[in-house]
């Protein structure tokens, strides 16, 4: 008998229910220009150098944001000295007080800050509202309490806090960075020197008044603001007894080599090429959603991001298909529409260089899918893209992309799946989807990387330790092993 | 003409509702300055039994919570005892002593409430481990609350001794049922309240006031109460300790006949947490 | 797939369930399901933010979606011309809907017959013991010819959870297809009872169990109401996952049901956003998704008197409604 052709089943996401617009109206109270925030004050920057900062989501001015120089730079670290010889004396308990009291007070300010972080960054309003500043909170009430129990730490010795700490944080989780950088440094006794991006100040800025709100000793925190000599003169000051760093991993080697013979200790977190490894057992649908976070989540300015399927074989059409359909329902759009997804790239330069990576992806072979997306005439916005049938010696494939670009390449054994996923020089995270527990804990165990997700991706906790191996950078944040980074053993 | 005040009528925290006792007696307590204050419920062993009732109703749920969500609870039990400190002050002047030592009660209270919020998402990272055994199996000892512990506290310290026997407890997801000092109840009395607006789920710590000769037998013998924590003499030990037998309680006993001082840190901290802690250790083959 | 005959219906039926009766096998075969997973899924839907006329239009079709129901001992003729009425009218706003369906016990399907014959909203009796499902097969078909011979358009059978826990998925397929054959023309509504199946595994197992004998617009539901716990995001997205999964290997497009525990409007909407994000526009219509519900109707109501009128409104306004505080 003839076989009978099937007619092509689809699934039709249309329009027959639209969401309307459903903006965020909390205000974000953002001021039109923020001095720098050095010994508890604003103060204006030596140079009366301001620049702008302007919105990805439709390119308008927010604010203007101070130029500090080497002077205001070297001002900051006098003030954080300053305040060291009383911080690193007051005992646990306060330092604790202080601590949790920043928590709550950005609890309560919690919309506020959402609100900036979306206009500042880019990022959908669901996802600064339900998981940046939340998560911020959270890293402040976890090591207030550590602040004094520190004696548990490290048995058989005595931590101890460092001195000055030199930061310098990226544009992709301004908040929540600042706050992974800064709870730790307090909590052990160090005061704090920080830089946000340069693309990004607003909430860094916003948050010195959570500091005053606290009353948190002067100096004891000061918030500079700049571009990439700021960065230098942080980096470079011969106060900072440790710099810490999370950035790209060729800033990060830079550093590494400025610090060389200065005796400063040094963290770093860079970049990441994560695989993601789905195996033929895994539950299919969670599978994709995984995915589809692992690389949609903060349109793919994740450092961990899985920018790398590695599918087995016998599924790879399946999953493809699933991922196409799933992209019908994701939202790319206004990141301060309520139901938008995925928001809009954090600058110019940014979107350019995804938009390079992609057509180097296009030229090279690999097969492109992007979903139609009604994207905002302004603003910087790329939609989701797969590329399939890519191998381990395209460029989209070695290098991060830092956008929302899922390069999928395909399997057949564990082996195998090891091998590729391993061969990086990047070493941040990884995931696993399988329903057989010992072949989890078999990849985790071969896996060179210093987060490894299983059946789940994304996944961030302050108890957590999060790091990476070779280049994706060394130390860890979060957990009782991070405030070592921020300690001497004596 | 001075104005008639409204006097309160204590009542005892328990499955977070205010109780008398189901028997309806009280007793009198008269301040150390001399003069009637307030009838304390009398509580009987059923009191005590359908407080257990009430921490077993409560208990799956307050272990489930994640460890963030309890200490941010903790938290806000200090929040609400810190503005209260004044009326806490007073309670515990009651009984005696000088206004300087009742505040550095009520201020080193707050601060070990405190403490203890901040290791409800630590103690485990501590206490719990990963055991690299010999053969090829991922092998995990993670640490799990007992149940419901039986608290007997101490005449003395009748707040800060309350709070250091039952905040280890509870840290950790155990729920609680305490007898509060017999002398000294009224600050139990407050706590109560304070406990009710922490956002503290009904039946996660019960407070009781009453005789001890009375309880102590119960607390010993049900088998309900998975440990118990007491203050207790030497007669008093030895009851908890036999009862305890049957049900094979684990306990942890303090010598009531020797001072104690409630305000070392020696009283507060990981181990106290540990006491109430059981370990359960799992294998998993590694491969692929 | 290879086909036998059934011993129960003499249908041809997929062998393969003979061959492999064990669960576990045939979890494996249309795929595990992680729990957490779903919930991260559907806690998403939860974040949608539904307003002005996109509410509107949600609410009008969530109202179109219910089947109305009363499963009470006490159930008689004056309650069932109540909510006949009530299903054929919902509000004196002539812009408010009708809904899809009344849902009664067999032996008042007579009397809904009486007021709701010949309108748009049509009849579903609950058969097969309802709600455990613990009688002879015989007895239970015999129900189901009853009520359709009354005039039941739809039957809402359950399925034998004894049988599937214990292994024995011929079986409860064999039941299947039995009832399937006693409702003739009209529609079956299969459940599940997901609160006795506990994982989403088998949530996901049955209903591929289910599917595989039912006809195109056949629905598959997840719980009587009786229990403690009925339908969550959680089991209603992993029905409509496997409902997805089945229409594309086979093409038939089968229908949707929760039931019970969905009391608010709002909830009903989180539910369409569901349907909507997982199978797409063509399940957003009453003959492939549909409420299990009775106080959700007043919810609904009142919310869409809301819309119109701009003030919140207080429940006793509305007829039907049990709340008189």
């Amino acid at each position: 008998m003839p076989a009978k052709r099937t007619p092509a089943r689809e699934l039709l996401f249309g329009n027959l229910w639209e969401y309307d617009p459903a903006p965020e109206t909390a205000k974000a109270h953002i001021d039109e220009r923020y001095g720098l925030f050095i010994d508890g004050k604003f103060v204006a920057p030596k140079s009366k150098k301001y620049f702008d900062s302007i919105s990805p989501r439709d390119e308008q001015k927010l604010s203007e944001i101070a130029l500090a120089g080497p002077s205001d730079v070297d001002a900051a670290y006098q003030a954080a000295a300053g305040a060291f010889k009383t911080w690193s004396k007051t005992p646990g308990l306060e330092r604790a007080k202080y601590l949790f009291r920043i928590a709550r007070l950005l609890q309560d300010r919690a919309r506020e800050f959402a609100v900036a972080e979306t206009l500042d960054g880019g990022k959908p309003i669901k996802e600064s509202r339900d998981f940046d500043v939340p998560m911020a909170a959270a890293h402040f009430f976890y090591h207030a309490g550590w602040a004094d129990k520190l004696e548990y730490v490290t048995p058989g010795r005595t931590l101890a806090p460092l001195g000055v700490v030199g930061q310098v944080i990226p544009w992709n989780f301004p908040l929540l960075m600042l706050a992974w950088k800064i709870a730790p440094a307090l909590a052990t006794g160090n005061t704090v020197v920080i830089k946000p991006a340069e693309t990004t100040s607003i909430t860094a800025l916003k948050f010195a008044s959570i500091l005053q709100e606290a009353g948190l000793p002067p100096g004891v925190v000061n918030i500079v603001t700049g571009a990439g000599e700021t960065g230098s003169a942080i980096v470079n000051h011969p106060l900072a007894a440790k710099i810490s760093f999370t950035g790209s991993t060729a800033v990060g080697k830079a550093i590494q080599r400025a610090l060389a013979g200065t005796g400063k200790r040094l963290t770093l977190e860079l970049g990441g090429k994560a695989a993601n490894i789905v195996f033929e057992d895994a539950p299919l649908d969670q599978a994709v959603e995984g995915i589809i976070n692992g690389i949609f989540f903060n349109q793919g300015h994740v450092c961990c991001a899985g920018s790398r399927l590695l599918v087995q074989e016998s599924i790879a059409a399946p999953i493809l298909s699933k991922l196409k359909l799933r992209l019908k329902s994701l939202r790319t759009g206004d990141p301060l529409d309520k139901n938008t997804d995925v928001g809009a790239i954090n600058s110019k330069a940014q979107l350019t260089r995804i938009q390079d990576l992609v057509a180097a992806g296009v030229s090279e072979g690999a097969e492109i899918h992007q979903p139609v997306c009604d994207l905002p005439p302004k603003g910087f916005y790329f939609p989701p893209t797969l590329f399939s049938n890519v191998s381990q010696s395209h460029r989209i494939a070695r290098e991060e992309i830092f956008g929302p670009v899922l390069s999928i390449l395909t399997f057949r054994t564990p082996e195998e799946a090891i091998e590729k996923a391993n061969n990086t020089h990047y070493g941040l995270s990884a995931g696993v989807w399988t329903d057989k527990g010992s072949r989890i804990l078999k990849m985790s165990t071969e896996l060179k990387a210093g987060v490894v997700w299983a059946n789940t991706f994304n996944k961030f906790d302050p108890t957590s330790p999060f790091g990476g191996f070779k280049e994706s950078g060394f130390g860890r944040e979060g957990g009782k092993q991070g405030l070592l980074d921020y300690a001497q053993l004596i | 003409m001075s104005r008639l005040t409204i006097t309160k009528t204590p009542k005892c925290y328990v499955g977070g509702a205010f109780i008398r006792s189901e028997s309806g007696r009280v007793y009198p307590l008269n301040r150390s300055s001399g003069g009637f204050f307030a009838n304390i419920p009398l509580c009987t062993r059923k009191d005590l039994r359908n407080a257990v009732e009430a921490a077993a109703k409560a208990g799956p749920g307050w272990a489930a919570r994640n460890a963030y969500n309890r200490g941010q609870i903790l938290y806000r039990l200090a929040e609400m005892l810190e503005a209260r400190s004044a009326e806490m002050t007073d309670a515990i002047l009651l009984g005696g002593g000088t206004r300087a030592q009742a505040e550095r009660e009520v201020n080193v209270s707050i601060e070990r409430i405190v403490h203890y919020a901040g290791w409800t998402d630590k103690y485990q990272a501590l206490l719990g481990s990963v055991n690299p055994v010999a053969s090829a199996h991922f092998n995990f000892t993670v640490t799990e609350p007992m149940g419901i512990i039986g608290i007997v506290a101490a005449e003395d310290a009748p707040l800060l001794g309350l709070l250091s026997l039952f905040l280890p407890a509870i840290t950790s997801g155990n729920t609680v049922v305490c007898l509060a000092s017999t002398s000294r109840p009224y600050p139990a009395i407050l706590l109560g309240e304070m406990l009710a607006t922490s956002d503290l789920p009904g039946g996660v710590v019960n407070l009781l006031t009453g005789q001890r000769d009375e309880l102590i037998p119960t607390f010993a013998t049900h088998a309900h109460l998975r440990g118990l924590a007491a203050v207790a003499s030497l007669e008093e030990r030895k009851t908890l300790q036999t009862g305890a037998a049957e049900s094979v309680k684990r306990l942890k006993l303090m010598d009531s006949e020797k001072a104690t001082d409630w305000y070392s840190e020696k009283h507060q901290g990981l181990y106290e947490i540990r006491d109430h802690l059981e370990l359960k250790t799992t294998w998993h083959p590694i491969g692929a | 797939m290879h086909l036998g005959r059934s011993r129960f219906s003499n249908k041809l039926i997929p062998m393969s369930l003979h061959k492999a009766p064990t669960l576990g096998r045939f979890i494996a075969d249309v795929g595990p399901v992680d729990h957490i997973g779903i919930d991260e899924r559907v806690a998403k839907f939860t974040t949608r933010s539904i307003k002005k006329n996109a509410k509107i239009f949600g609410l009008k079709l969530a109202t179109t979606m219910v089947d109305l129901t009363t499963l009470e001992g006490k159930d008689t003729p004056g309650k069932i011309a109540s909510l006949c009425q009530k299903a054929l009218r919902p509000h004196d706003d002539p812009d408010i809907p009708a809904t899809a369906a009344v849902c009664v016990y067999p032996a008042m399907v007579k009397h809904a017959a009486k007021w709701v014959k010949g309108t748009s909203v049509k009849i579903a009796s609950v058969a097969t013991a309802f709600p455990s499902g613990q009688a002879p097969l015989k007895t239970r078909l015999a129900e189901v010819r009853a009520a359709v011979g009354d005039g039941a358009d739809e039957i809402d059978m359950v399925i034998n959870r004894g049988a599937f826990l214990a292994g024995e998925l011929a079986l409860v397929q064999d039941e299947i297809s039995a009832v399937l054959e006693a409702c003739g023309e009209s529609t079956l509504k299969v459940i599940l009872e997901t609160s006795e199946l506990e994982t989403y595994d088998q949530i996901r197992a049955a209903s591929f169990l289910a599917m595989q004998v039912l006809r195109p617009g056949d629905f598959i539901k997840t719980s009587t109401g009786k229990t403690n716990l009925n339908a969550t995001l959680a089991n209603n997205q992993v029905m409509l996952e496997a409902i997805r999964d089945h229409y594309f290997a086979t093409g038939v497009e089968i229908a949707m049901k929760p039931a019970g525990g969905i009391r608010t409007a709002k909830q009903a909407l989180h539910f369409l956003v569901a349907v909507k994000e997982t199978l797409g526009d063509g399940w957003l219509s009453n003959s492939r998704y549909r409420f299990g519900a009775s106080a959700l109707l007043n919810d609904l109501v009142r919310q869409l008197v809301k819309e119109k009128t701009g003030a919140y409104q207080a429940p006793y306004s509305f007829s039907e409604s049990s709340s008189a505080y």
